[in-house]
């Protein structure tokens, strides 16, 4: 054992010893024994032979090291929040899927009242609802105040085309399909959770928070529409 | 106490010269074949052995199964198909790897279960602790995303629902959704990501495993008496003591394994999912896998979106904070005649949410759960602070070995190889 090492400073070389050995994976053996599998503990290492020269130079002022210990340190802080952008971006939709939110058009002369269509934009499922006159009328007939996500039936539909209603189709609490003309206000019923929704698609009971979003869309003419005009990425 | 008898000493040239450079075996010998344990250990404690079995036979299984598998949305549900018809024996690979996925979850939540009611969550091995709950979100995790990868109904709703749960994140809940989906729903990226990381948890698991049997070997084994070991009479070695007894539990969790993978290996799954994916219709009934079943009944017992899904996380969560929830000093419920009793109670509770878990969420259902719920919290946050308080324990032995052979039996040392029982053979 070389000299320095009897006249350190500090007299933690026991526990530095201990994570070098085997002990610091079992103890518990140890409490049996009395040595470590790996020989006596008192073998020179790497941190005693460090140490003395550690010692010569902690009280100078900074020096050129200390310079170097913060560049580093910002460089590599500043390199790792650069390069961990990229990574996370990566995750976001591409340009590919974004692309694919082209809008589409829709013909709705085929669409009887009372039934609902289905159609994909941006891989997302809307509800193009053709609804009846009771079904409007139900809908406007609603005291707000009684409301979750208060909105009026007429803030939900284009003016002048209130038989047609156009909503997100998926469930605004975990996102499952809820069924067209059921549950208590024959809006929709989503059997995954049991959110009910009226002919406005308005959540009136159950665990969804919001109301069926309106996709943005506009009346190209009287019988068609176009879904995603004007949607950002 | 005999100084080297149960350290490894190299006996071969070679070996002497290896040890001297990478003492692994040296390590693997004092970790796996001299290790004490307590010479009372019950087969409650070898579902440590199973759950390894488990991890090592899912990941083999799973590489294989990789080498067939296409992750894209167009194509993956026809691979898994292909994989059940037409790969030499792909459809045990794929048997094996679905069922291994709930046996691996029967091994951990009976793991679980002997933890709360032997106590050995508490001081010292409280890290151990934790960081078996950390392996449990990360296995939760990987059971999820691989029952998304075969691209039927059930998986892709089951993926529409699980991740839409981030959207109850205030604020920045929508972008995470988003990142998570790579789209507007989900769908062909989702799917592609999904598989990357759940080709990536099981190692990830793997290495949160060595860092628990690390912290296990620390302290030492707790056991049935909840007592620390005191002398080398309360210990046995690991080798042959605990290999036996953890090989003999192994075989018999393997016939049960195989009775479900050869008899009943559809049974713990869905119908549904062998219809392929369709986002335009939602399944009647969507539940997710019994394993978390328990979880699900809590989300949908609180009637706000946002307070479901933090009492789901809460549920797990919670555990880790029991070490200091609970005030005894007592560590094994064999030793608490209350704790005993509020055990079977909570441990009935959490049988009933993943009953409730699995039934309509309407009407007495939700009122069960509910009920449920609250009691679930409760335990954690009311029972066991005040237990420790008000509890008498019972009468506890002075050592592991008195209670194995008596009070009058520890005193005199037998003859022959019991004298020394911590030493191998």
């Amino acid at each position: 054992m070389p000299a320095h090492a009897k006249e350190r400073p500090r007299g933690d070389a026991g526990s530095h010893c201990m994570r070098i050995c085997a002990r610091a994976w079992s103890p518990a053996l140890s409490r049996f024994q009395s040595a470590s599998i790996f020989g006596p503990c008192d073998t020179v290492h790497a941190n005693q032979l460090r140490e003395p020269v550690a010692d010569s130079i902690a009280s100078v002022e900074p020096t050129r090291r200390d310079f170097l210990y913060i560049a580093t340190g910002a460089a590599a802080a500043v390199g790792a929040a650069g390069l961990a952008w990229p990574f996370v971006s990566s995750l976001a939709p591409d340009a590919d899927t974004v692309a694919a939110g082209a809008p589409v058009e829709l013909d709705l002369t085929p669409i009887a009242p009372g039934q609902i269509v289905k159609v994909f934009w941006r891989g997302k499922l809307i509800f193009v609802r053709h609804r009846t006159e009771e079904e409007i009328k139900a809908a406007q007939d609603v005291n707000l105040a009684t409301l979750k996500d208060p909105q009026p039936d007429s803030a939900r539909v284009k003016e002048g085309h209130a038989q047609w209603l156009v909503v997100y189709g998926n469930c605004t609490h975990l996102g499952c399909v809820p069924l067209g003309q059921q549950g208590e206000f024959k809006g929709w019923f989503c059997p995954c959770h049991g959110s009910v929704f009226d002919t406005s698609g308005r959540i009136r009971q159950g665990p969804a928070p919001i109301n069926l979003p309106i996709p943005p869309y506009t009346f190209v003419s009287d019988t068609k529409i176009r879904i995603g005009e004007g949607a950002t990425a | 106490m005999s100084k080297h008898a149960t350290t490894y000493v190299p006996k071969s040239a070679f070996a002497k010269w290896f040890e001297s450079r990478l003492p692994i075996v040296g390590l693997i010998h004092s970790s796996f074949v001299a290790f004490p344990v307590p010479r009372n250990l019950n087969y409650w404690w070898t579902f440590g052995g199973v759950l390894f079995f488990m991890l090592v036979m899912q990941i083999i299984t799973g590489v294989v199964l990789a080498m067939h598998y296409t992750p894209n949305a167009n194509l993956a549900f026809d691979s898994v198909e292909r994989i059940m018809r037409d790969v030499n024996y792909g459809w045990l690979l794929r048997y094996l790897h679905a069922n291994g996925a709930s046996m691996f979850f029967v091994a951990v939540y009976i793991h679980i279960f002997r933890n709360f009611y032997y106590g050995s969550y508490k001081a010292p091995r409280e890290v151990l602790f934790i960081l078996g709950i950390i392996i449990f979100l990360l296995m939760m995790a990987t059971a999820f995303m691989g029952y998304v990868l075969p691209w039927g109904q059930m998986s892709f709703w089951g993926a529409t629902v699980i991740t839409n749960l981030f959207s109850a994140v205030p604020i920045i809940g929508d972008t995470i959704v988003s990142l998570l989906w790579g789209g507007y729903s989900v769908g062909n990226p989702t799917l592609n990501r999904f598989f990357s990381l759940h080709y990536l948890l099981p190692f990830m698991i793997f290495g949160v495993v060595i860092l628990h049997v690390w912290a296990l070997h620390v302290p030492g084994n707790n056991n049935p008496t909840g007592i620390e070991m005191k002398s080398g009479k309360d210990a046995v070695p690991f080798h042959p003591y605990m290999t036996v007894k953890d090989g003999f539990s192994l075989v018999l969790f393997l016939i049960f394994f195989a009775w479900w993978v050869f008899y009943m290996p559809n049974y713990l799954g869905h119908a549904d999912n062998y219809i392929p994916a369709n986002p335009s219709v939602t399944p009647s009934h969507i539940v997710p896998e019994w394993y978390f079943l328990p979880f699900y009944a809590i989300l949908r017992a609180v009637p706000d979106k946002l307070g479901g899904v933090v009492a789901m996380v809460a549920a797990i969560l919670i555990w880790a904070l029991v070490p200091w929830l609970d005030t005894s000093k007592v560590r094994s419920a064999v030793y608490r005649p209350l704790y005993r009793q509020f055990f079977w109670v909570w441990f009935a509770v959490c049988i009933l949410l993943g009953w409730l878990g699995s039934k309509p969420a309407e009407g007495g259902y939700v009122i069960a759960a509910r009920i449920a719920t609250i009691y679930y919290f409760a335990h954690f946050l009311i029972i066991l602070p005040l237990l420790g308080l008000f509890e008498r324990p019972q009468r506890m032995p002075g050592s592991i070995v008195e209670s194995v052979l008596g009070r009058g039996a520890a005193a005199p040392v037998p003859a022959g190889a019991t004298a020394a029982p911590q030493t191998q053979g």
